[in-house]
């Protein structure tokens, strides 16, 4: 018999989910492709650079709509980000499009060379992030990937929670001067934003106020905050969720503002617990002299649990329930 | 060929700039390795035999094969060389502050607090394109340029250098495996075949042989030459050697080239010489530049 295939949600979070009249969108894979199709249509100096990631990308419409705008280099990661930052060198708008486990990890001496040292205007799409490829194991996971760039001078580090987040960043790097790296996953979003919100890189996106637990949280995460919060709601607590779209540069701002009111902060990141979204925002709090009770929710530094990407959410309390369950317990 | 480069495809004639003849050249190449030596002196630091051992390629692609200079090189057309090698920057410094691009007094701050000129090739120096250094990179980025040439019919080639020993670095083989792929015959690999390494010879450490035979089988057309002949390098870097195919020239060349203590020996890979030395390798190079005169 074969493994069933989980939701990412149980019934009492899709019913938050609908209380807070939270619609389901497309995955952010999809979203990618189709806003980078439009912008290319446009913009004939747009290149996707793929390594065999054509059809993972969802990028073959694009190859067939756009044939002289994507550059197939076979399964050569390495090569595909030199090639990418050659193609920006002379002027072509390049998005190197891969597995960001392989991208970031294989080629990570180019991404940091080729793209960031020698500043050209590339743009790297690790798609199938953090643990979308879930039972397939820790060879396709990505998450050191956030902790990897952080750590190089000279890139933009975008998660996108949703539909809006992804498209308002693939346009925000079609027309960036410097280095970018997004990174998605490829299961459907729930539409987190209304449609008046403006993205702004580097500029955190509060969509929740209140301040009894602060939950900060990136990419695909987000969503597990946001219905946390509604569950909290209904035991009395008012707790803020914040969606950090960029996760360098960070908004400090933003999250000295809910270190200092709120009774208690919350990380949440699909990503190993170092080096990632919530070791920065405790360095921004520490370094302040802000001190609220703080707790980094993410996967631990340990082999990673056998499961699709919903068993492994759940397993390490990336959920409504975890992460109201967490709350609770640190403001008790 | 994928289908949708064909309506593209277009190979130029290269056109050159410059016209020295060979004597003028190699009285140039004695300077440019005085200018060499006193810069890895005065830095401390810095790759001898490797810059030696190049400066002849960069002497004729600088003076007689590269549409590239001081006053066109914002300009997208421009020809465009990546040093693989980068460790080799000296040299490439050298040839830069000689064709006009910074004055070659900036050759003394190399290496020292707070100078632009780094070890390795950067961006911030006038003339350099990329920032290369790490091994098995200048390849890829080559073919990426290459490819943007191709995709806008623009005339300009792209040529890189590379060391024999940096060819055990895999990312060069993902990279000739896409410059065939692609037909991509405005591109030039130049290998600086001096067959030394840090270690010793390449053949001990990881041997390459047979080395023009894996190029051909990758799909590229090969030529061997010596990599100190102004003639055949010159014949070889004028245009592509076969239509539909990236080019690369095996430069058969000696490790610290000039120097008669230098040459061939492993150690000046990246040996700094002390003053006694740096007084005889001098007077060896003022020795040949008068003799070079002389016979003139």
């Amino acid at each position: 018999m074969s493994a069933p295939v989980p939701s990412m949600f149980t019934p009492a979070a899709k019913a938050m989910a609908e209380k807070l009249a939270l619609k389901m969108g497309r995955a952010n894979l999809d979203e990618f492709a189709a806003t980078l199709e439009e912008l290319a249509k446009v913009d004939p100096n747009i290149v996707a650079v793929t390594s065999d990631s054509r059809g993972s990308g969802k990028l073959a419409p694009f190859g067939k709509a756009l044939p002289k705008q994507i550059v197939e280099v076979g399964i050569a990661e390495q090569n595909l980000v030199g090639i990418t930052a050659g193609l920006a060198a002379c002027g072509k708008k390049s998005f190197g499009v891969s597995p960001a486990c392989f991208l970031t990890a294989r080629s990570l001496e180019q991404i940091k060379n080729d793209v960031c040292y020698s500043d050209v205007p590339a743009v790297l799409v690790g798609i199938s992030a953090g643990l979308s490829y879930g039972a397939l194991g820790t060879t396709h996971h990505s998450l050191h990937d956030l902790a990897a760039l952080r750590a190089i001078h000279n890139i933009s580090i975008i998660v996108p929670a949703d539909n809006f987040e992804t498209r308002e960043a693939i346009r925000f790097a079609a027309t960036a001067k410097k280095p970018v790296f997004v990174r998605f996953g490829k299961a459907a979003m729930f539409n987190l934003h209304k449609s008046e919100t403006k993205f702004e890189t580097g500029k955190a996106i509060q969509l929740r106020d209140g301040n009894d637990v602060a939950f900060i949280a990136t990419g695909e995460t987000v969503v597990h905050a946001l219905l946390a919060a509604g569950k909290l709601a209904e035991q009395g607590l008012n707790c803020r969720v914040i969606s950090m779209h960029t996760v360098k540069p960070l908004d400090a701002e933003i999250i000295l503002r809910a270190g200092r009111e709120c009774r208690a902060v919350v990380t949440v990141e699909e990503h190993m617990v170092h080096g990632g979204l919530g070791e920065a925002c405790a360095a921004v709090l520490m370094n302040a002299g802000a001190h609220p009770l703080f707790k980094i929710v993410g996967i631990p530094d340990e082999d990673t649990v056998t499961g699709a990407q919903p068993d492994i959410f759940r397993h390490y309390g990336i959920s409504m329930e975890g992460l109201s369950e967490l709350a609770l317990k640190m403001i008790k | 060929l994928p289908a949708h480069f064909e309506i593209i495809y277009i190979t130029h004639e290269p056109k050159h700039f410059l016209s020295m003849t060979d004597r003028e050249l190699q009285l140039k190449a004695i300077h440019l390795r005085r200018k060499t030596l006193e810069a890895i002196f005065g830095a401390g630091a810095g790759h001898t035999g490797g810059g030696l051992s190049c400066l002849d390629i960069l002497n004729v692609l600088y003076n007689r094969i590269l549409n590239v200079s001081p006053e066109n090189f914002s300009s997208p057309t421009r020809d465009r060389y990546v040093q693989s090698k980068g460790h080799s920057v000296e040299a490439l410094y050298a040839v830069l502050a000689d064709r006009g691009f910074f004055p070659e007094s900036e050759l003394k701050t190399i290496c020292h607090y707070k100078s632009y000129f780094v070890g390795h090739p950067t961006r911030h120096i006038p003339g350099i394109e990329m920032n290369t250094g790490a091994l098995g990179h200048g390849l890829p980025i080559c073919i990426g340029m290459a490819l943007a040439g191709k995709m806008d019919s623009a005339p300009y080639r792209v040529f890189t250098l590379l060391g024999d020993g940096e060819l055990a670095e895999g990312s060069n083989w993902e990279a000739a495996l896409a410059a065939s792929h692609y037909k991509l015959d405005n591109l030039i690999a130049i290998i600086d075949h001096n067959t030394l390494q840090i270690t010793g010879h390449t053949r001990d450490v990881m041997s390459n042989k047979p080395l023009d035979e894996k190029w051909r089988a990758f799909g590229w057309a090969v030529k061997v030459v010596n990599g100190h002949d102004y003639a055949q390098l010159t014949d070889v870097l004028s245009k592509p050697v076969e239509i539909g195919k990236p080019t690369c020239i095996i430069a058969n060349t000696i490790k610290g080239r000039g120097v008669s203590f230098m040459e061939n020996v492993a150690k000046w890979h990246h040996g700094v010489p002390s003053d006694a030395e740096l007084k005889q390798a001098l007077a060896e190079l003022f020795a040949a530049e008068a003799k070079l005169k002389e016979v003139a």
